[in-house]
């Protein structure tokens, strides 16, 4: 994986040093807040409701044995021994104090990790498919670009100011991992006729209050137009955008606005004259970055004390049936490692946790982690002949929840319980409701179901593309809870539809149950998914068991 | 028609914690919404807001939240305000465990 040249360590640090002397000056009165504010937020501190928070960048989602280390090591110091994975692979720190954020910050550059450009309206965290360089059914490693991405962006003058934020996505497989619709530009990685690897560039996607899927703006991409493209789109975004009204600013009401033709005609013409700019220099830069990111020698060893093992534990068995995906490798998997542990914060993992993690992934993973946006963990290389060790180690320290893709595997944003903007609580719901179907034995037999919840509109719990959504709203002074049903993140990316009249946060979990139940009852066989039967199905038949009481009314 | 004004408090997050803090009658941030100046008339909140908002070494984000009166003092009378009074509610962290 990339590590650091003198150029970034050095622009790290003196990151951290302006930011320093900017924390200073805030304490000692020369800095108003609304001039610190600005500052502080390009360096991922936000102010929620209990404290101060640290967004952390985890690039594309992936880490080292070290990173990760260090990161329990921050918690433990300067936060409260924990930290909160997040949707777009970062990790949030809680209840920092202003005066330790620069050791924090230097803590992180101690080991190639920063918190620029987590906030603000610049170009964030680039994000791509957590199974990068290991996925079987992957052209190729997309973490490269995403890297060449974060170094274009990362201070790119032009953009650090742009009308609001903007999120990119890549993913180097057809199954999308990464969520590419959904952000304001998705790369998907595929071939051409020639078999040539490039990019189909998606813009106008996202979440928030105007859910949209994105659009496909370039069918191919060479994969040597990728940064010139990418700046004559944002360039073009940063002219059109709208800077009055910030719930109109996003590219997708940009491209909403002036429609696809316009935006892929002006896109094109800045692509021609960025393209001219290009000397070359990013491909050597992309060459260079490449090396970083060889894969690991795999080794050949004998699976048959993994199949004794499985057929020995029915524990083991469960796990290694949820929490494993193919490899590109012979007699390797992808673990996933639940950071959802029934009754536990979503994607909050303990100090201890971590180092058991970086542990196992220096051990027995080629020393790497990542971050998914579904707030997991996941040690990418593992052979087949080490997972029954790794499972042990991991059940010790109570990360060996086999429930990944099923009901409690929720995404939910902090929520009220610690951000400012929410309008009601996530966590609570996503704690009760796996609670709830880990009583009721019921989730294995559920089968594949993404919930997920966001505690306000802006949906970063990406409600709209969970099979089943939930939104915690403020009425009139008391929590309550929409349900959307039928959306989807992946490659068919869909935005879910509202069910009808939202839920008390004492309903709430109730309406779950008795949506699941009915999916039940009403599935064809054990294979049709929820989302499946959703799809043959439609709202209605979901509705009448979310509402009984309003079909009871109708049929009297 | 004007709006008939409900009691408040003046509430801020303090600069170097960042916790939720309230102004008090004596002019003192607390931790501690119970010790708090319950406003009950709507000139006087605005010059305590004014006071709160001219203390940028202290306070961050003055506002004035709804409150009412209570045998022990100011509480809130919504629920996010309830919750910067609290903490979170997955782990007892903040000012639950703290005051």
């Amino acid at each position: 994986m990339y590590t650091y040249n003198d150029f970034d360590e050095a622009f790290v640090r003196n990151r951290v040093a302006q930011f320093r002397a900017q924390v200073e000056r805030r304490i000692d009165g020369s800095l108003t807040e609304d001039e610190f504010k600005p500052l502080r937020l390009m360096n991922g501190l936000y102010l929620q409701l209990h404290a101060y928070m640290l967004r952390v960048a985890v690039p594309y989602g992936t880490l080292n044995s070290a990173q990760m280390r260090q990161l329990a090591f921050i918690a433990d110091k300067w936060d409260k021994g924990y930290g909160h994975f997040t949707t777009r692979q970062n990790i949030q720190y809680n209840w920092p104090e202003l005066r330790d954020v620069p050791d924090m910050l230097d803590a992180l550059a101690d080991v190639g990790m920063h918190a620029i450009q987590t906030s603000g309206n610049t170009i964030r965290n680039v994000t791509a498919d957590h199974f990068a360089g290991a996925a079987a059914d992957e052209i190729e490693d997309p973490r490269p670009v995403a890297e060449l991405l974060r170094q274009w962006s990362t201070d790119h003058p032009e953009f650090q100011f742009l009308p609001r934020k903007f999120k990119i996505a890549v993913t180097g497989s057809s199954t999308d991992r990464a969520v590419t619709k959904a952000h304001d530009i998705g790369l998907r990685m595929v071939r051409n006729e020639a078999g040539e690897p490039g990019f189909e560039v998606i813009i106008g996607g996202g979440l928030g209050r105007t859910p949209m899927v994105g659009k496909v703006i370039r069918d191919f991409l060479p994969r040597e137009d990728l940064l010139p493209y990418c700046e004559a789109i944002v360039s073009v975004y940063n002219v059109l955008g709208r800077r009055d009204n910030k719930y109109k600013a996003r590219i997708k009401i940009t491209v909403h606005e002036n429609g696809l033709d316009v935006m892929r005609d002006k896109i094109e013409a800045a692509f021609a004259e960025k393209k001219a700019q290009f000397d070359g220099v990013d491909q050597e830069l992309l060459a260079g970055i490449e090396q970083h990111f060889a894969a690991p020698t795999f080794k050949t060893a004998d699976t048959a004390g993994y199949e004794a093992a499985r057929l020995a534990n029915p524990a083991f068995r469960s796990w290694t049936d949820t929490n494993l995906s193919a490899h590109k490798a012979d007699g390797y998997a992808i673990v996933s490692i639940s950071i959802k542990k029934h009754g536990n914060t979503p994607g909050d993992a303990t100090s201890d946790q971590m180092r058991v993690m970086a542990d196992l992934a220096e051990r027995y993973g080629h020393n790497e982690l990542r971050i998914s946006h579904e707030q997991n963990v996941i040690l990418p290389h593992v052979h087949k002949s080490d997972l029954h060790a790794i499972y042990t180690a991991l059940r010790e320290a109570d990360l060996a929840t086999a429930n990944i893709g099923l009901i409690s595997d929720i995404i939910a944003c902090p929520g009220m319980d610690y951000c400012a903007l929410a309008t009601a609580r996530s966590i609570p719901v996503a704690q009760e409701i796996a609670e709830r179907f880990e009583e009721l034995k019921l989730e294995h037999e559920v089968g594949p179901l993404k919930i997920k919840i966001s505690g306000c509109i802006n949906a970063c719990g990406h409600h709209h593309v969970g099979h089943i959504g939930i939104l915690g709203l403020d009425r009139a002074g008391v929590e309550n809870y929409q349900i959307t049903l039928g959306g989807d993140g992946s490659e068919d990316a869909t935005i879910g539809e509202r069910a009808g009249p939202g839920f008390s946060s004492e309903d709430i979990v109730p309406a779950i149950e008795r949506l699941v139940l009915g999916y039940i009852e009403m599935r064809e066989s054990p294979e049709e998914t929820f989302l499946s039967a959703y799809r043959r199905l439609g709202m209605a038949p979901f509705k009448a068991v979310l509402y009984p009481s309003e079909e009871k009314a109708n049929a009297a | 028609m004007s709006r008939t004004f409900t009691p408040k408090v003046v509430t801020a997050n303090a600069l170097l914690e960042g916790d939720a803090i309230w102004l008090t009658e004596d002019d003192r941030w607390t931790r501690d919404i119970r010790e708090a100046e319950l406003i009950e008339d709507e000139a006087h909140a605005t010059i305590r807001l004014l006071h709160g908002q001219s203390q940028p070494d202290v306070a961050v984000g003055v506002y004035l939240a709804d409150a009412k009166e209570s045998a022990d003092g100011p509480t809130t009378t919504h629920f996010r305000e309830a919750f910067r009074t609290r903490g979170p509610s997955n782990y007892a962290h903040g000012k639950q465990v703290e005051l």
